[in-house]
């Protein structure tokens, strides 16, 4: 009986063929190493986002003069009010160290480079409607930092000649930040961004799945038909797609191998994410900041104002270029020049494993700069850190111009034709 | 790699304090499961706070309850304004007229706690000093050009500052040194409660969540383990 | 590629385990999520129980008191009301109160604590219209009956006990909430004695 209706449905939306081809014979290189579990926590996040953000919708109440109190209202008086805040809150930043870990993973071993630019530029979209995301539920508490943080942001756009100000004026739709501002970044934060966000992550995967994972060898496990001896054959079944036009080597099935592991992994992350939210929900004050338990006050600002974590190595960028326009430039300059990776890179070779000494240095001065970066942008600004700010920001925009230039003619490692072990 | 991320992960704290407040705080060393504590805190809050300050986001009944008080002796002992024991602690004061008598509206204290740090707390209501400058006559060490009175001095007197900034021991007062210190330790002590009422049973519901996923941690790795063995 | 003969028990009791310890997780993290539809404190707070004064009522007046949002009808009912109740049992459902409609110390011939006193939900137990108060005029409804309740929505009627009459929609009695007077004169709706 069961089977007829499967069938039948099958016939009709072919669930189970899709099921197959994306999960239970999918091929997955067998080498995946610690880096590849993020893209998994990126979406166990997601979910936690989404339904945590259902919920707290349900008690919140998008008003200048409700906000805030809806806010404690939330944290007080609604039954585990302050559990679905606390996973909302900590998930937040959550999302963005999982995201920051799973690009340099893909920084590290060449999973932008070509058949995966279209992967890289979903994801970095991702990013990018992400950061929108966070920028405005940041608004949404009406904290005093959540105030002045948006007042500053917004006032970015201000920087763009002619129509700058008008622009500004435009975002907020009133003289100040104010309740207009908030209803609209309310909207867009539960409704219209999640929606984007969510057919982003299905386009992702889809594109991920069409061109398949690279891996840390950066090998290709896809040869072509008929160039492997069949013992040398992954002796597991995969998907016909797959297995028509190519030979799958070093490749197992994502069901059960990967949806094991990746439990695994899920449960070490939950037990760090479960420390943080029941031990530490403010996260030092990077999480939660100490001002944001004031209420928006829009003639008071915070001693010190700092964007949350998340964004430090962009604000910083901003904040050290003397001049208004330039500094604007400088930051949004600092995340096209992630999404034009695949072209700066002209190298053939994707894992660092294989490729040229100056690589790996190049690579390792860029995260150590972008952490400098983000570590300054949650500093009051002083002269000695505006002078360390400037040489990181030399050295983040650096790693491009020199991925540029020694990718022409890199002297690398000769690649394994099959993956190696770990 | 990955020695260097842990290097990082070591460099952050470091940073972190790097940032922090120039003023040293003293230790308030209080201790939210102490009731005994929480309730004399309490009670000083009523009596001493209540009248300018509000705890507009916490209401009377929950924090009987959380105080372990019953409703009827709340309602006997600790509310005086006719409310119902569900209302928010909260008082008359116009703000507008507060306002007028302080230079600025007396703030609400509900998450003063997690805005300004216990410490502070506990710092802030033992370093007023005699400053003829000011409007009340008093100054305060950690919060300088403050437009609250010292409310207080009848318990602990007034201390005097010298040119070094140091404070002289208070007198005047009808407290000695250590008894006002309690004092204000129970006042801390609630205040921190009141900003996160829930803070206690938080962490008892982690220490369970987290056992817990330890357990599953443990089946998760050896189901790993188990179907990896394929996989040569 | 697996040479070793794969170890089939093994591998289904793991399976089974973290199936029932992860489904333990889901069960556990659903907790909040349901939990946090319940009544909220300030939900509670705002349907704390009513104080009523009753000693300004007079004999045979209604009084409408609001208790969680909804109307409860006090009456003071006199000496020829109460003993009216009992003349018209064999036309109504449910004459002795047995349907649970009302507190243990209701459950009797005036279906009240103090027999003068009748508090009642002014909620038609059929589809929840508020039913309206017939002050000597209840005839028309029923003969011989002098006062009652009749819902204009689908004229279901009561007497002034709260109890249904038969052949109308409503299917038992007015509900009579929890109720005690603290003292003589006052009434606190929602809460029984000894409680509070």
């Amino acid at each position: 009986m069961s089977f007829k209706l499967m069938d039948w449905i099958e016939q009709r939306l072919p669930v189970m063929n899709a099921m197959n081809k994306h999960v239970t014979q999918y091929p997955a290189p067998k080498n995946f190493n610690f880096w590849y579990v993020f893209g998994i926590l990126a979406s166990v996040v997601l979910v936690n986002q989404l339904l945590t953000g259902v919920w707290l919708t349900m008690s919140y109440e998008p008003s200048g003069d409700g906000a805030f109190a809806s806010v404690e209202y939330i944290m007080r008086d609604v039954d585990y009010g302050w559990l679905l805040r606390y996973m909302h809150s900590t998930g937040a930043s959550a999302f963005f160290v999982v995201i920051y870990m799973h690009m340099f993973r893909g920084m590290m071993y060449g999973s932008y480079q070509k058949p995966r630019e279209l992967l890289w530029l979903f994801g970095m979209l991702i990013f990018l409607v992400l950061m929108a995301e966070a920028f405005m539920g940041y608004l949404l508490p009406w904290g005093n930092m959540s105030y002045w943080g948006a007042q500053v942001i917004i006032s970015i756009f201000g920087a763009i000649p002619i129509i700058g100000d008008d622009l500004t004026l435009w975002i907020r739709g009133d003289y100040v930040i104010s309740g207009a501002t908030l209803n609209r970044f309310f909207a867009l934060h539960v409704i219209a961004l999640p929606l984007v966000l969510v057919v982003l992550v299905f386009l992702h995967i889809l594109a991920l799945h069409e061109v398949g994972s690279n891996n840390p060898d950066g090998t290709n496990i896809k040869k072509p038909k008929g160039s492997v001896a069949p013992e040398e054959l992954s002796q597991f079944t995969f998907h016909e797609q797959y297995t028509k036009k190519y030979d799958i080597v070093d490749a197992i099935p994502f069901h059960p191998y990967y949806t094991v592991k990746d439990l695994v992994a899920i449960v070490i992350f939950l037990i760090i994410f479960c420390g943080v939210m029941f031990f530490a929900p403010e996260g030092g004050g990077y999480f939660i900041e100490a001002p944001n338990f004031q209420p928006a006050n829009g003639l008071k600002t915070p001693e010190h104002i700092a964007p949350v974590w998340y964004f430090g190595p962009f604000y910083t960028i901003l904040r050290i270029i003397p001049d208004k326009l330039l500094g604007a430039v400088g930051m949004f300059g600092a995340i096209i020049a992630l999404f034009m990776l695949p072209w700066c890179d002209r190298g053939v070779v994707k894992s660092i494993r294989y490729r040229c000494t100056a690589h790996t240095v190049n690579l390792v001065q860029f995260a150590i700069c972008f952490i400098i970066l983000g570590v300054l942008g949650t500093l009051p600004a002083s002269p000695l850190y505006n002078m360390i700010g400037v040489v990181a920001s030399f050295g983040y925009f650096g790693f491009f111009v020199a991925i540029w230039i020694y990718s022409k003619n890199e002297k690398t490692k000769p690649v394994p034709d099959r993956v190696t072990g770990e | 790699m990955k020695k260097f991320i842990l290097a990082v992960l070591v460099m952050l704290p470091m940073l972190a304090t790097a940032a922090g407040p120039s003023i040293p705080l003293d230790e308030a060393n209080n201790d939210l499961r102490d009731k005994a504590s929480l309730k004399r805190g309490f009670e000083a809050f009523i009596n001493n706070c209540l009248a300018c300050h509000q705890l507009q986001y916490q209401r009377y009944n929950r924090t009987f309850a959380d105080l372990g008080i019953s409703d009827e002796d709340g309602l006997a002992n600790y509310m005086y304004t006719g409310e119902k024991v569900g209302d928010h602690i909260t008082n008359t004061m116009p703000a507008k007229d507060a306002a007028k008598w302080f230079g600025g509206a007396p703030p609400d204290l509900t998450l003063e706690a997690r805005y300004r740090s216990p410490d502070w707390i506990y710092t802030y209501l033992r370093s007023f000093y005699v400053d003829e400058s000011r409007p009340f006559g008093v100054n305060n060490k950690v919060f300088k050009e403050v437009g609250m009175p010292h409310v207080l001095q009848n318990l602990q007197g007034i201390s005097t500052i010298d040119e070094n900034g140091n404070l002289s021991e208070a007198t005047g007062g009808s407290m000695t040194v250590v008894e006002y210190d309690n004092f204000i330790r129970d006042l801390t002590n609630f205040l921190e409660y009141v900003g996160e009422p829930n803070k206690l049973e938080r962490q008892g519901i982690g220490y369970w969540v987290i056992g817990f996923l330890f357990i599953l941690l443990f089946f998760a790795y050896l189901l790993k383990k188990e179907y990896w063995r394929d996989v040569h | 590629m697996s040479n070793a003969p794969v170890n089939n028990g093994r591998r289904r009791f793991l399976t089974a385990a973290t199936s029932v310890v992860g489904g333990i997780g889901v069960v556990g993290v659903a907790v909040p999520f349901i939990g946090s539809w319940n009544p909220s404190a300030r939900a509670k707070a705002a349907g704390a129980p009513v104080e009523v004064n009753v000693s300004k009522i007079e004999p045979g007046q209604l009084i409408r008191a609001e208790w969680r949002g909804k109307p409860v009808y006090v009456v003071r009912r006199t000496e020829e009301i109460l003993s009216g109740l009992s003349t018209h049992n064999d036309q109504l459902k449910d004459p002795q109160s047995e349907v649970p409609q009302q507190p243990a110390y209701a459950t009797n011939a005036y279906r009240s604590i103090k027999p003068d006193i009748l508090v009642a939900l002014g909620v038609c137990t059929h589809l929840g219209c508020a039913p309206t108060h017939h002050k000597g005029d209840f005839e028309q409804h029923v003969a011989g009956v002098k006062n009652g309740f009749f819902c204009p929505c689908h004229g279901s009627k009561f007497d002034m006990a709260g109890r249904v009459f038969q052949s109308v929609p409503a299917p038992t009695n007015l509900m009579v909430p929890e109720h005690s007077f603290p003292t003589e004169d006052i009434l606190l709706i929602g809460v029984s004695g000894g409680e509070a």
